[in-house]
Order: C-alpha cells, then sequence, then structure tokens
C-alpha cells in the first residue's frame, strides 16, 4: 500500500509517522519547508479547556481526547527522534485585570463548570505568589492544570527525525500541483511535473488545502486562511519571569524553555495577507506590558505571522471523502497541535483498518453538505 | 397594525425585518451564520478594514452575501479622512454605495467624534453614498447628521458592546419624535428586553451585534431577539398605559357577579 500526503505540518508529518511505524510506504510532499507554516507560527498550547467557547461544545471531546494522548505521543516522539520538545505542564492561569474581565472571567467559570470542565478560581494573591511579575493590580483569574503546551518549533523537528527515521520519505520543496482522481478515485498525484502512484492521499496542507487542482468542487473542504500574527521576547533561561501559560483579556503569554515568551495572538480575515501590521504590534506589545509590567526593557525576538486552517465551524475535517482514496485531515484552526495525535491515530488506523473510528465519524466533510452547501456554487 | 404592511424603508428600500446584525465576535462562522438565519435579519453589517476579499479560498464575504444583504462599516477608524477613504473603498469591493459610518474617538467607551463623524457624513453624502451614521444618543447631533443627507440615523443606546441597554430612553425619544428618516439604535443591547425597550420607545430598528455573538447559545439568543423585535414593535403601536401612583381596579363594582 502506497500513501501520498499533502503538506508536512504537525497534521502531515504526524500521520505520516504513524502510517510508516506501521510498515506503510509513505510519501509526504512539503511546497516549502516542513513544520514552516502554521505549526512554526502557533504558540504550541494544548488548551483544550480553558479555551473552549460557547457553540463549541462538539469539538470538546476530541480535544480533551488528544489532550490525553499527548503524554504518550511526547514520550515516543522523543524516544524516536532524540529531540527534547519541551513538553511543559505548568498549566495554564487565565487573569483579569479589571472589573469588567473579572465578571467575563467569572462568566466563563460558571460555563465551563456547566459543561463539566475543572477550573480552579484563584486569588489576586494567590496567582502572584505563582507569577510575581504579573501586574499587582490584577483582581482575580482561573487555573487550568491540564492545559499544557509543548514547544511547537521543537515538535514539527523532532516529527520530521522521526518520520524519517522510521521509513518514510520526505520531498520537501515538491509543491503538488494537481491530484490526479479518475471516475471518483484517486491515482495519485503530480509534484515537479512527475507522477506518483497512490492508494491514499491525505489532504493536509492546513490553510492551503482548498487550492490544490483537481479536486472536484463538492470535494473541495471549506477552510479559509485565519491570519494570526505573534511575536516573542527574549527572557533569561535561567531564570524566566513568566512560567505558566498566562491568558489576558487582550493576549496569551507561553514561555518556552529557551526563554523565549511567545506573545499571541491577531485573528483576521484578510486572505493570505502576510503583512506584519502596526495595530498587531501595537495591540500585542501593549497588552503584555499591561500583563507583565516589568517586561519593557526586555528584548523583542521576532515577529512573525501565520495562517490557521480555519474551517467553518472551526472543527477539523477528517476522514474520507465521495473520492476513493481521497483522506482529509485539515481544518485544524487555532487547535492543530493538540489535535495532532487524535488526528494521526484516526486516519492511520482507518488507512489501516478500513474502518473509520467513532470520534472521527462526525468531522468528515460529509458534515457540510446540509443546507449550508447553497452558499458554495 | 398589519403586520404585512409594516416594514422600514431606507434610501427607498424596503425591509421586513428591523433588525440588522453585525458580525463581529462570533464563536466561529457556522454558528454566525445559524445566528443570523435564526434572527430573520436581511441586513448585516461587515467591518470593511477586518475582512478583505479574496476568492481563492471560502470567505465570509462570500457566505453572507449569497443571503444578506451587505452594510460595510467603517469600525476602526479614527479620522475622517479614514473613514471616508474606507467607505471608497467598501463601494469598490461589495458594489454598493450603502456605509454604516463609524468615526471613534476614544478607545476606552469607543464613543463617537462628532466633528469628524459630521465633517465624513457631509463628503460621503456629496459622494453619492447612502450613509448611515454612529452617532451619540445626542438630539442635536442626530437631527444635523439628518439634515446633512443621512439615509437614516443610528444613536447608540450604550457603549459598543458593553450590553448595558438603552441608557437614556428620553433621548431616543426625542432622536425619534424630531426625525424624518428612520432611527436605529447601534450598539449597547445586552438582550432582548432591552430591544424591545427600544422598539417600544418607537425606534425604526435596532442593530444587534456582540449580544448575540457572545451569548451562550447565540442562536437562541437571536430568536429571542428577532421576537423582541416584533413584541416591541407590536407594543409601540398598541400604546402603552400612562405609568400612575396608585392602583386601579381592573375589575370595578359594576363589573362584579353577585353570588348570594
Amino acid at each position: 500500500m502506497k500513501v501520498g500526503i499533502i503538506g508536512a505540518g504537525i497534521i502531515g508529518l504526524s500521520i505520516g509517522w504513524y502510517l510508516s511505524k506501521e510498515g506503510i510506504d509513505v510519501t509526504i510532499f512539503e511546497k516549502n519547508e516542513a513544520g514552516k507554516g502554521a505549526t512554526w507560527a502557533s504558540a504550541g498550547m494544548l488548551a483544550a479547556r480553558s479555551e473552549i467557547e460557547p457553540g463549541e461544545e462538539y469539538l470538546l471531546q476530541l480535544l480533551i481526547d488528544s489532550k490525553n494522548l499527548w503524554p504518550s505521543f511526547a514520550e515516543e516522539l522523543i524516544q524516536e527522534s532524540k529531540i527534547d520538545i519541551g513538553y511543559r505542564k505548568e498549566g495554564t492561569i487565565l487573569i483579569a485585570l479589571d472589573y469588567d474581565d473579572a465578571s467575563k472571567l467569572k462568566s466563563h467559570y460558571n460555563y465551563l463548570k456547566k459543561i463539566g470542565i475543572d477550573v480552579e478560581i484563584l486569588s489576586s494573591e494567590k496567582i502572584l505568589e505563582i507569577e510575581p511579575f504579573l501586574n499587582p493590580n490584577l483582581i482575580m483569574g482561573l487555573y487550568s492544570k491540564e492545559d499544557h503546551q509543548v514547544d511547537n518549533r521543537l515538535v514539527a523537528l523532532a516529527l520530521k527525525e522521526a518520520f524519517i527515521k522510521s521509513g518514510g520519505i520526505l520531498k520537501e520543496r515538491a509543491e503538488v500541483k494537481k491530484v490526479v482522481i479518475t471516475n471518483d478515485e484517486i491515482e495519485g498525484i503530480i509534484a515537479k511535473d512527475e507522477f506518483y502512484k497512490f492508494d491514499f492521499v491525505v489532504l493536509s496542507a492546513g490553510a492551503w488545502s482548498p487550492l490544490i487542482e483537481g479536486i472536484p468542487k463538492h470535494v473541495i473542504p471549506p477552510v479559509r486562511p485565519v491570519k494570526g500574527q505573534a511575536l516573542s521576547i527574549q527572557m533569561d533561561p535561567s531564570n524566566p519571569i513568566i512560567k505558566h501559560v498566562i491568558w489576558g483579556p487582550e493576549a496569551y503569554l507561553v514561555p518556552k524553555n529557551d526563554g523565549r515568551l511567545v506573545v499571541g495572538a491577531t485573528v483576521e480575515e484578510v486572505g493570505f495577507d502576510n503583512n506584519i501590521t502596526v495595530s498587531a504590534v501595537y495591540s500585542l506589545l501593549k497588552a503584555c506590558w499591561e500583563m507583565v509590567p516589568s517586561i519593557s526593557e526586555f528584548p523583542i525576538k521576532e515577529i512573525w505571522s501565520g495562517f490557521r486552517p480555519g474551517s467553518r465551524d472551526d472543527a477539523p475535517i477528517l476522514g474520507p471523502t465521495r473520492i476513493k482514496g481521497l483522506i482529509m485531515a485539515t481544518g485544524h484552526h487555532r487547535n492543530g497541535i493538540l489535535l495532532a495525535p487524535i488526528t494521526a491515530k484516526g486516519i492511520t488506523e482507518f488507512i489501516v483498518k478500513g474502518v473509520l473510528p467513532s470520534y472521527i465519524k462526525r468531522f468528515t466533510l460529509d458534515r457540510f453538505n446540509t443546507s449550508w452547501n447553497e452558499y458554495k456554487s | 397594525m398589519d403586520k404585512m404592511e409594516d416594514y422600514i424603508e431606507i434610501a427607498g428600500e424596503k425591509f421586513k425585518s428591523r433588525l440588522f446584525i453585525g458580525t463581529a465576535r462570533y464563536p466561529n462562522v457556522q454558528v454566525m451564520l445559524n445566528a443570523i438565519e435564526a434572527s430573520g435579519a436581511e441586513i448585516v453589517t461587515v467591518a470593511i478594514r477586518r475582512i478583505k476579499p479574496q476568492t481563492e479560498t471560502e470567505n465570509i464575504l462570500e457566505l453572507l452575501s449569497k443571503k444578506w444583504k451587505l452594510l460595510p462599516n467603517t469600525a476602526g477608524c479614527f479620522t475622517a479622512k479614514e473613514a471616508v477613504i474606507t467607505a471608497r473603498l467598501a463601494r469598490e469591493i461589495l458594489g454598493t454605495n450603502w456605509i454604516k459610518l463609524e468615526v471613534i474617538g476614544d478607545e476606552e467607551t469607543l464613543y463617537p467624534d462628532v466633528e469628524q463623524l459630521v465633517q465624513a457624513a457631509k463628503e460621503l453624502v456629496n459622494e453619492g453614498f447612502v450613509v448611515l451614521p454612529y452617532c451619540n444618543d445626542d438630539p442635536v447631533v442626530c437631527k444635523k447628521l439628518e439634515k446633512i443627507g443621512c439615509a437614516a440615523v443610528m444613536p447608540l443606546g450604550a457603549p459598543i458592546g458593553s450590553g448595558m441597554g438603552i441608557l437614556n430612553p428620553y433621548n431616543i425619544r426625542i432622536i425619534k419624535q424630531n426625525s424624518k428618516v428612520p432611527i436605529i439604535v447601534d450598539a449597547g443591547v445586552g438582550t432582548a428586553s432591552d430591544v424591545c425597550i427600544a422598539m417600544e420607545l418607537g425606534c425604526d430598528g435596532v442593530l444587534v451585534n456582540t449580544a448575540i455573538a457572545q451569548a451562550k447559545d447565540p442562536v437562541k439568543m437571536a430568536k429571542a431577539i428577532k421576537l423582541a423585535v416584533e413584541a416591541g414593535r407590536f407594543a409601540y403601536f398598541a400604546g402603552r398605559i400612562p405609568k400612575k401612583l396608585f392602583a386601579t381596579p381592573s375589575t370595578t363594582m359594576g363589573d362584579k357577579i353577585e353570588i348570594s
């Protein structure tokens, strides 16, 4: 059996690695460099719990299941790649800086309780005890112990390493020009003017997934780029002033093992415009400074932008399509890092056993074949 | 009131629904589409600075425009100049000369900069735009905007996103009574009853965004607000009884049935 994967982000790499471990012949095609798209741009949060919003409960179980897979996924990945991926378990603190924020956080707390998510209310004193460099005027906060994080960039490197070690073929700077389909069945793909024959093709090209040629219109995933701008500030790695993931009202802060404090992120509907804008940098820095006043004199390390693959309902599009052999693994929006283990597990199970696991069933492309389909003329 | 004949008319166009929906801050696009559907609204506003058109992938403008009339707004503009340029850009991208004009004067309260707003409104009316300005609940300013030639006037109920409701119902009533163009309350609505009050005051319509988008169940809230618009409109036509200090029995002595 031969499987071709389009896109070497965290999703494509994870699926490739899992399939390759099963002894399957896998080739991943990446138009740029592996792991340098949304995977690179993300903050690496595994925040299944604190990030959930009303109206997205259908996604919660998948997020939590994937979060629960992460520790063993990480362990195996480290073992096979020999790369430390910066898995950190301090947890996430959501903070309120004024009374408006506090009433919003309390309402969020009630909502989380109602849907059975365990978070703890923390007083400002308690928070300042754990994170003494936060703004002393903060009102209160919530603590989500299980919302961990990884260094997403190291994860990408490790996955690339593990995939290749397991016998997979990675073709970088090899843009897939076309998917070849005959009689509603996959034949293979064309990349670099060459035809590659495959039994299965997995579409995991993130925000670029709908742009691959050759896919019939009714099978094009409803995915769009949702731009995010973020930046990092260099702390002293041996003495970082922030240790937990901090969620403020206007931005989040994610401290990495190398001392970087990732500050993110904007959410913009501007297509594939990758400019760094004044308002984004201004609002991120302002939000960060309001949370951590002592940050003022620290050096800015990097500013970047990326494109989340946003599906219409923010949930990923997974599993088989009406084209035999064409499999979706895209539309993960802001949950790509978190959902990598369960996506890899589910897609691998489907390809190896031919049965779609129950936890993926509701996330197939077919869910969009409802009345809303009229919007895709 | 015959419901079938009750419509709001703006610049010669008639709409059955008096509810206008903003498209920011929903949990996701599908929830937004479902909520707008449930609201029965015919017009939705879109921030032209936030959404750029692009046709390669699915995009929100395209999804919305297939079903609803798009009313571009100039959210995020701080000067008249910027608002005018944004309006022109919107006309070019969306092919509509309608513009919901917002010129913000203060970042904390998001109150309009009236001076810049009036200036931008003048320019845009002269350029042939159908201008719907978002403004303070100030009868003098509202009248000025009407005189300039705005197609409707959109006074705020309370600061944007605050959910505090109609803070100055007296002013809203004065604004409505003085006006010959539609008055649409914009901003400040927190829940269905706030919308009802606006409609009972005689307003021609209400614009709602955050109250729906950030509700625990946006689709349900959209439905509730749709019903509130209708309830408030009916109540306005039915006419409320005057408020009195003392009770009046609803059953008078003469109405009583004697049981012996």
